[in-house]
């Protein structure tokens, strides 16, 4: 049972279907990142998909972006509770990237530039639903949003859209990544409010 | 799952900033620089969350504070630091967030940079160094638009004279009296000149608006601090933290 704020009526608008609960809406695009913003430079960048032990695929940034590209047009959701309506993203499809990866993963571990990671299931990545996104409303993504390119899996609170993402370990078992181990949510879907670790 | 917490004190920190004492019986205790969501509700039902972070120190009482910043078209902020009085009660989530903490622990020196109320979960920094008896050498860089925005200020006074946090004060718009340099932003010499130096291997705690700690961790990192030690907190125009 919910306790009424004396005197709080907020802006009550009416509830938006697209608004996940306990979200409001922004038109900017705040930046949160646990650490100084990494720049790396387009020569020295490279995407890896690997088991563990070994490499199966890797992109260096010439022969990733020679790889077909797809607009996606996506909201995307803050565990900080700021939701962003109709943003627009180029990038590379996972299911091209994995397309010739044979595995019996389940789960996927994507790395960064600087250290961070976050962990997926690996049907979250497949169908459609994630991206190696390079370009931000038209323009190369800025560094301080992730850039050179960085995952974009809208469906998921944004923490599983790894910045400066440079590469994916495929995993039999599910295993926290940077802010998973942080105090939150091993999974992270909006709409079920899974913000937090205690949930 | 949400707590209940009741308004035991309210203190102005500036004319546009307010600490709020909760007394929250089922609280289980919190970490320096921890967060808490805390959450309103209309008596039509609707409501709305935002995060602030923790001001106090850890401690065994069942009490915490925050200190809130007035944002000019905030939904949250403006309720808590004009509305809201002594008695009244609010839902609360938390702690949250296990990165941008510094617990008694460490022993390594420890480097503080805030913009604005980026000074918040850095503060419960300095008083659980204080009250955990830690001898952790401490520096704090505070940037403000004008003197009269600092949080804390007879207790940050009180505590760089008794030797506990090292300071120094920076001014982006309006300095005081006599100041030997003009307002501005945080640069290479304040940085060389105020903070520890990389060798030392501090770890580095820079917290306040998106352009703020891009501009200092940038800085850090240009003059040798590790990414790896440098752990940052940013907040947007409409991020409406804290």
């Amino acid at each position: 049972m919910a306790i009424i704020s004396r005197g709080f009526s907020g802006r009550s608008a009416a509830a938006n279907p697209k608004l996940p609960p306990g979200q409001y809406v922004t038109t900017d695009f705040p930046v949160l990142s646990a650490g100084p913003t990494e720049h790396v430079p387009l020569d020295q960048w490279e995407f890896v998909v690997n088991d563990g032990a070994r490499a199966l695929k890797r992109w260096n940034w010439k022969s990733f972006r020679d790889l077909p590209a797809e607009r996606v047009t996506a909201d995307i959701h803050c565990v900080t509770r700021w939701s962003k309506f109709g943003t627009l993203w180029e990038g590379v499809s996972l299911d091209t990237l994995l397309a010739d990866v044979k595995t019996d993963a389940r789960y996927a571990m994507a790395h960064s530039y600087g250290g961070y990671s976050t962990n997926l299931p690996l049907e979250d990545l497949k169908n459609r639903q994630a991206w190696i996104a390079f370009r931000f409303e038209g323009q190369d993504l800025a560094p301080e949003h992730g850039g050179p390119a960085r995952l974009l899996v809208p469906h998921l609170y944004f923490w599983k859209s790894a910045k400066w993402v440079r590469g994916m370990t495929l995993m039999p078992e599910d295993k926290p990544g940077f802010w998973e181990s942080n105090g939150y949510h091993i999974y992270g879907d909006p709409w079920r409010e899974q913000r937090y670790s205690s949930e | 799952m949400w707590r209940v917490g009741t308004v035991v004190a309210l203190n102005h920190e500036t004319t546009s900033a307010r600490t709020l004492t909760l007394e929250v019986p089922d609280w289980p205790g919190h970490a320096a620089g921890q967060h808490v969501d805390v959450r309103l509700t209309a008596p039509d039902g609707y409501s709305a969350a935002r995060s602030y972070s923790i001001a106090s120190a850890p401690s065994p009482e069942k009490r915490l504070e925050i200190t809130v910043e007035r944002l000019p078209n905030g939904e949250v902020s403006p309720y808590l630091t004009q509305e809201l009085i002594v008695g009244d009660r609010l839902e609360l989530r938390g702690p949250i967030g296990g990165w941008f903490v510094w617990r008694p622990e460490q022993i390594e020196p420890i480097q503080l940079i805030a913009g604005g109320s980026g000074i918040v979960p850095l503060m419960a920094m300095i008083r659980s160094r204080t009250s955990s008896g830690s001898s952790s050498p401490f520096r704090l860089l505070y940037s403000v638009r004008e003197p009269a925005s600092i949080f804390y200020r007879e207790e940050l006074r009180n505590l760089a004279d008794r030797g506990i946090v090292r300071i120094t004060h920076a001014y982006t718009r309006a300095v005081p009296q006599d100041w030997p340099l003009p307002p501005g932003r945080i640069n290479a010499d304040l940085i060389a000149n105020a903070t520890w130096p990389s060798t030392l291997s501090p770890t580095c705690y820079v917290c306040g608006p998106t352009s703020f700690v891009e501009n200092a961790s940038g800085l850090l990192t240009v003059s040798g601090h590790s990414a790896q030690r440098i752990r940052t907190e940013r907040f947007g125009p409409t991020g409406d933290r804290r």
